[in-house]
């Protein structure tokens, strides 16, 4: 199939950017999108042009490296695909393709299509863990935790970080990430000790870092590659709230 | 070279005791003048920074992604074994050091295994600490299964996800570290080469992959935890940016490198479709409970749709070969049974290199329902990657390189044959011999990670005393220097050929003659056609841009030329390795029955190769492998 | 409390859900005027006569909700335009619809009428003859009390502001529809398990109070143009006489 792809191109976080049209020829509908990336790389060093730079490793959906915006849709108009994981025969022959990097102030354009998306690391480093020293746990079964609740965190660790919600938010909220990443922790019971502070941390080095406020559009678990639920969103906002109330009384 | 396995004394089961209160250590309160350098982020890296921060010393981390979280130990699907036993069906600590020798075909080291063994259960009391979510019964307690054919039930699994789960356990607790000051993390940074001074390791070089610098970095060790070489085959399971580049440098730098040549290959894979492809994507091996493997008697029914072929001109190839295994025969078993049956041109779908694995038998005994409960999530995967739906026509599959055994050799402290520099992880060779059991690499970058690298690396600490050297020392100087003239030579050939055509070449090569099965005249071929290619590469390579900003070019370049040396290096390895074992088949060593032949006479040792300088043939050298606790002994899988 | 991005959420969902009961007790209020004059002046002049510090307290509360109600949602909106000051090339939405994604637009919209009923029926400076309707009608005992009834018709006879009131009304109706059921979210009351019977209700919730309140509008201009007799017709016998005192104020009235 032949594209005609329009793509962004941005040589670095304080230069502007502008969209670029290239056509491809004799793309294979097997390819994944980011092999037919490469397949226009190859034919820009022909041409001897500087190729697309993109963020990408895995290849299989689960590193969450990959990050382009594809005709709007953050990782594509596919639901629960990561862009390596989106092939080309989701595409028409002729059609015009648009490439953007995910576009939030809080994840600048390092170049090209790469984002700089270390604000999440730093969410993390303020409380995305449970304090344990390295030989001090007790017996794994020490504590029985009930499978539905292991399943619930288990769905929320599926996050891969890939930030599509902060991309598909019209907002730029970072909610969907951290509150997957909070809820993991609090709802198992090993998370309990430092539920509070973490919530708390968490959400203030969200605000700090320049994403959005959710706004409850549901866009970010929509675009979502592991489909993670709203409802660590709500469980974010409730636990929270008792924080909040906790430090207020305390 | 120096390849004293520096093995403790006493019993198997002692020695690792033995050697943790023989080991120096370093006093707490001077933890913090040593510096460490750790390279990667994966399951053994991360979990060594985050350890080694934890006790107080300087910790800087480097990794080539935008964050620690995405290196590829994240992507192993089925679990992680451990000893506990919880299941009451005869596990041991021993069980599992003999299984893993076993396993291993006898090219193990057994205190190395032994002790990973008896970490196995310490650190999934660690994870689950951790809050890492294991899949658990519905009384509350850990869950395991049954894995990779063990014949105990004592796999720990989050869903098909538990490396990514044990990679976010580690990494939180490194985030932990990053967030207290006590381990600098350095993202998008790649480790280009290692600086030694009068003969320790101590510090490396690398560059900034968004600003382009290169750097000198000094500290009082090196931990190498890079992961594995699979994508010197071009295709593998691997990421896209898995290389061997830091492991390499430092064997150029004096590090021996053993056992090259033993490679696993995942006989689940989804076959190549074509040209465009740009990596393989591996599917849980469970799917061989459910699924026959089949392709069609007669070569000319290939193109045929498969339904469509009945079932008398079907040759259900594992089932007839391996009575009592059938489709779960071992993966280099079933890796090369289809092979054979590609070879005879029987194989099927694009390029004939494939094999059906047919699920309509369980589907019409168990329901659609049932099948789409246990494999949904595969079958999901499988349509997006070929656009086949696999619950109508038998999936396609075949074998693909997945995970590398040999690596830098080290010690019992896990340090390589220069002193200071460490080794952790698939990185190294010591635990896997010359077959990974599954769910086992796991194990092992944790067990070396977070319970055996704080100790011996504080012995070797304790030992030399703190003094990290200045990074603008003439040392240090001399190799930031060669390692920007490399950079320079690479962006001044100006030819033609991008990088990644060359890494295509290379992966031909080394897959069609140091694949699933190697012989000595294929295996010397390729040594002429990789050196050609290598001369190639020299004159024509072509690197857009400047070196002093983002570059990705410019990497894979670096890249492509040091898996072009490594294969050599590799298939001088399988050269020289004149028998059968594990991941590693010689065709001229095999049965009437076309079973691997072991020669544990004249091969019962690890190869160390030493790099002898650009041009010069390296030197083999040998660690003799004692076996004193497991009877050494034939694998039969019949 | 108050201070980061989700305790800005709390107050949004806090304020609104004292908006969302007031338009339930404001809406049932309103559709006394349906029973008639003495009904409607009867608990108009109820409301008017509780003691001064309810009666203001309550003002004021509303009033405050509104304000900061209001006030942070623009803080919101502007936080939220800095955090993607880029838009992409093409906007598309997989979930989320109108309804959503125009809270900020059907708001302010809101917001200004807000203003002008207060100024209308109120306070009551559009119409300063509104303040000096009284009648008996609906007092206990022979008090003149305000005619609330009559400004009420009076005010719905005007075409273009009985439409703009209904606009009005469609506009809160879809802020109801999104704003009941992102309450529940923001203060971590939702879950998907329920969240389908929660927008059921919050749409459902939403129309009744579209009906309730565009009901008398509509009433008064049906029976205005003759096409049903909901109120006693002497009230619209000197309809030709308003339209000639009013038609210099809203001179865009055809």
């Amino acid at each position: 199939m032949k594209l005609t792809l329009k793509i962004w191109r941005q040589t670095g976080p304080t230069e502007n950017g502008s969209f670029e049209s290239h056509v491809l020829d004799d793309v294979s509908e097997d390819s994944s999108f980011l092999e037919m990336l490469d397949q226009l790389n190859e034919q820009l060093l022909k041409q001897g042009n500087e190729p697309i730079a993109f963020d990408h490793d895995c290849r299989e959906g689960i590193c969450g490296t990959c990050s382009l915006t594809i005709n709007g849709y953050a990782h594509g108009p596919e639901n629960s695909t990561t862009t390596c994981q989106l092939h080309m025969r989701k595409f028409n022959d002729g059609e015009t393709v648009t490439i953007e990097p995910f576009r939030a102030k809080a994840f600048p354009v390092v170049r090209d299509l790469i984002v700089d998306r270390s604000a999440f690391d730093r969410i993390i480093q303020s409380g995305g863990f449970i304090s344990v020293r390295t030989g001090s746990a007790p017996d794994g079964n020490s504590i029985p935790i009930s499978k539905v609740d292991a399943d619930k965190a288990m769905d929320a660790a599926a996050c891969i970080g890939c930030g599509a919600c902060v991309a598909s938010c019209k907002n730029a909220s970072a909610m969907l990430f951290t509150s997957a990443k909070a809820a993991h922790l609090n709802l198992l019971p090993q998370g309990q000790a430092e539920k509070d502070a973490r919530v708390l941390n968490m959400v203030s080095t969200m605000d700090d870092s320049g994403f959005g406020n959710c706004r409850n559009y549901g866009e970010c678990s929509a675009a979502c590659p592991k489909d993670i639920s709203l409802d660590y969103i709500a469980k974010l906002n409730r636990d929270h709230a008792k924080a909040k109330i906790k430090e207020i009384f305390s | 070279m120096n390849l004293d396995p520096q093995i403790p004394d006493g019993p198997i089961a002692d020695k690792w005791d033995n050697h943790r209160f023989s080991s120096k250590l370093v006093n707490p309160a001077n933890k913090r003048k040593y510096r460490i350098i750790v390279v990667g982020s994966g399951l053994a890296g991360g979990a060594a920074a985050a350890t080694l921060g934890e006790l107080g010393y300087q910790v800087d981390c480097f990794c080539y992604q935008d964050t620690p979280r995405r290196a590829h130990s994240i992507a192993a699907q089925g679990g992680i074994n451990a000893a506990k036993n919880y299941q009451n069906d005869g596990d041991s600590i021993h069980r599992l050091f003999y299984d893993t020798v076993k396993g291993g075909d006898f090219r193990s080291r057994e205190a190395n295994v032994y002790r990973l063994a008896q970490n196995s259960t310490n650190i999934i009391d660690q994870c689950v600490a951790q809050g890492v979510p294991f899949a658990r019964e519905y009384g509350g307690l850990l869950a395991n299964r049954s894995f990779g054919g063990a014949q105990v039930s004592r796999t720990f699994y989050a869903r098909g996800q538990t490396g990514q789960q044990l990679l976010l356990g580690a990494y939180s607790a490194l985030s932990r570290q990053i967030a207290s000051g006590q381990v600098q993390m350095h993202t998008r940074h790649e480790m280009l080469d290692l600086v030694k001074v009068d003969g320790h390791a101590k510090g490396i070089i690398t560059r900034n992959l968004v600003t382009g610098s290169t750097d000198a970095w000094t500290a009082d060790a090196v931990l190498i935890c890079t992961g594995g070489y699979g994508n010197v085959y071009y295709l593998s399971t691997n990421a896209a940016g898995c290389n061997v580049t830091a492991t390499y440098r430092a064997h150029r730098r004096g590090a021996g490198f053993a056992n090259p040549c033993f490679t696993q290959i995942h006989p689940t894979c989804i076959p190549v479709a074509g040209d465009h492809q740009s990596k393989l994507t591996l599917m849980s091996e469970s799917l061989r409970n459910d699924g026959r493997v089949w392709v069609p008697l007669d070569g000319k029914n290939c193109d045929k749709n498969p339904n469509d072929i009945a079932e008398e001109l079907r040759d259900y190839f594992l089932e007839r070969k391996y009575p009592s295994f059938g489709n779960l025969a071992p993966r280099d078993i079933s890796s090369r049974s289809a092979k054979e049956a590609c070879d005879e041109s029987r194989g099927v779908g694009p390029g004939g290199r494939g094999v059906y694995l047919d699920f309509a038998d369980s589907i019409s005994r168990l329901g659609e329902s049932a099948i789409r409960e246990r494999y949904g999530n595969l079958f999901q995967m499988y349509e997006r990657i070929t656009g086949e739906n696999a619950y109508k026509r038998p999936m396609r599959i075949y074998p693909a390189i997945h995970y590398t055994m040999g690596g830098l050799w080290v010690d019992y402290n896990l340090q390589s044959s220069v002193p200071g520099c460490f080794v952790l992880g698939e990185a190294n060779f010591s635990d896997h011999g010359a077959n990974r059991l599954g769910a086992s690499a796991l194990m092992q970058g944790l067990s070396d990670g977070y319970f055996v690298i704080p100790y011996t690396v504080g012995n070797y600490l304790a030992s030399t005393g703190a003094g990290t050297i200045s990074p603008d020392g003439p040392e240090v100087k001399e190799v930031l220097e060669s390692v920007k003239e490399r950079t320079s030579q690479l962006l001044s050939i100006s030819g033609k050929k991008s990088a990644r055509s060359y890494h295509k070449e290379l992966g031909q090569i080394m897959w069609e003659y140091a694949g699933m099965a190697r012989n000595a005249t294929g295996l010397q071929k390729a040594i002429g056609e990789i050196q050609d290619l290598r001369d190639h590469f020299q004159k024509n390579l072509l690197v857009p841009g400047t070196g002093d900003r983002l570059n990705v070019e410019l990497e894979r370049a670096g890249r492509v030329r040091d898996f072009i040396d490594f294969g050599e290096l590799l298939c001088r390895d399988a050269l020289e390795r004149n028998e059968s074992c594990g991941g590693h088949f010689r065709e001229e060593y095999q049965t009437k029955e076309g079973e691997a032949t072991r020669d544990d006479e004249n091969f019962a040792h690890a190869a160390v190769w030493e790099y002898k300088g650009e041009g010069k043939t390296p030197v083999r050298h040998k660690e003799e492998l004692q076996y004193e606790n497991v009877k050494l002994a034939v694998r039969s899988y019949k | 409390m108050f201070s980061s991005s989700l305790g800005k959420k709390y107050l949004m969902a806090l304020t609104g859900l004292v908006l969302i009961g007031f338009v339930f007790v404001h809406m049932a209020g309103n559709l006394q005027v349906l029973a008639g004059q003495a009904q409607i002046n009867a608990y108009a002049h109820s409301l008017q006569s509780l003691p001064w510090f309810i009666l203001w307290g309550s003002r004021l509360f509303l009033l405050a909700s509104v304000v900061i109600h209001a006030w942070t949602a623009y803080s919101l909106i502007i936080e939220n335009r800095k955090a993607r000051p880029d838009k992409n090339e093409v906007e598309v939405t997989k979930r989320a619809g109108w309804t959503s994604l125009k809270m900020g637009l059907t708001g302010s919209i809101l917001l200004a009428f807000i203003v002008f009923h207060l100024l209308h029926f109120t306070i009551r400076t559009i119409y300063p003859e509104y303040a000096e309707m009284t009648t008996t009608v609906g007092s206990t005992g022979d008090v003149e009390i305000h005619d609330a009834f009559s400004m009420i018709l009076a005010g719905f006879k005007h075409d273009i502001i009985s439409i703009f009131y209904v606009v009005a009304m469609f506009l809160l109706c879809r802020h109801l529809a999104h704003g009941f059921s992102s309450v529940f979210q923001s203060i971590g009351l939702r879950s998907e398990a329920w969240q389908g019977k929660l927008d059921l209700i919050a749409s459902g919730y939403a129309w009744l109070i579209f009906a309730g309140f565009s009901i008398i509008p509509l009433s008064v201009l049906a029976q205005k143009h003759g096409l049903y007799e909901f109120y006693d017709p002497s009230f619209f016998a000197s309809e030709a006489s308003e339209k000639i005192n009013t038609s210099n104020l809203l001179n865009n009235e055809s």
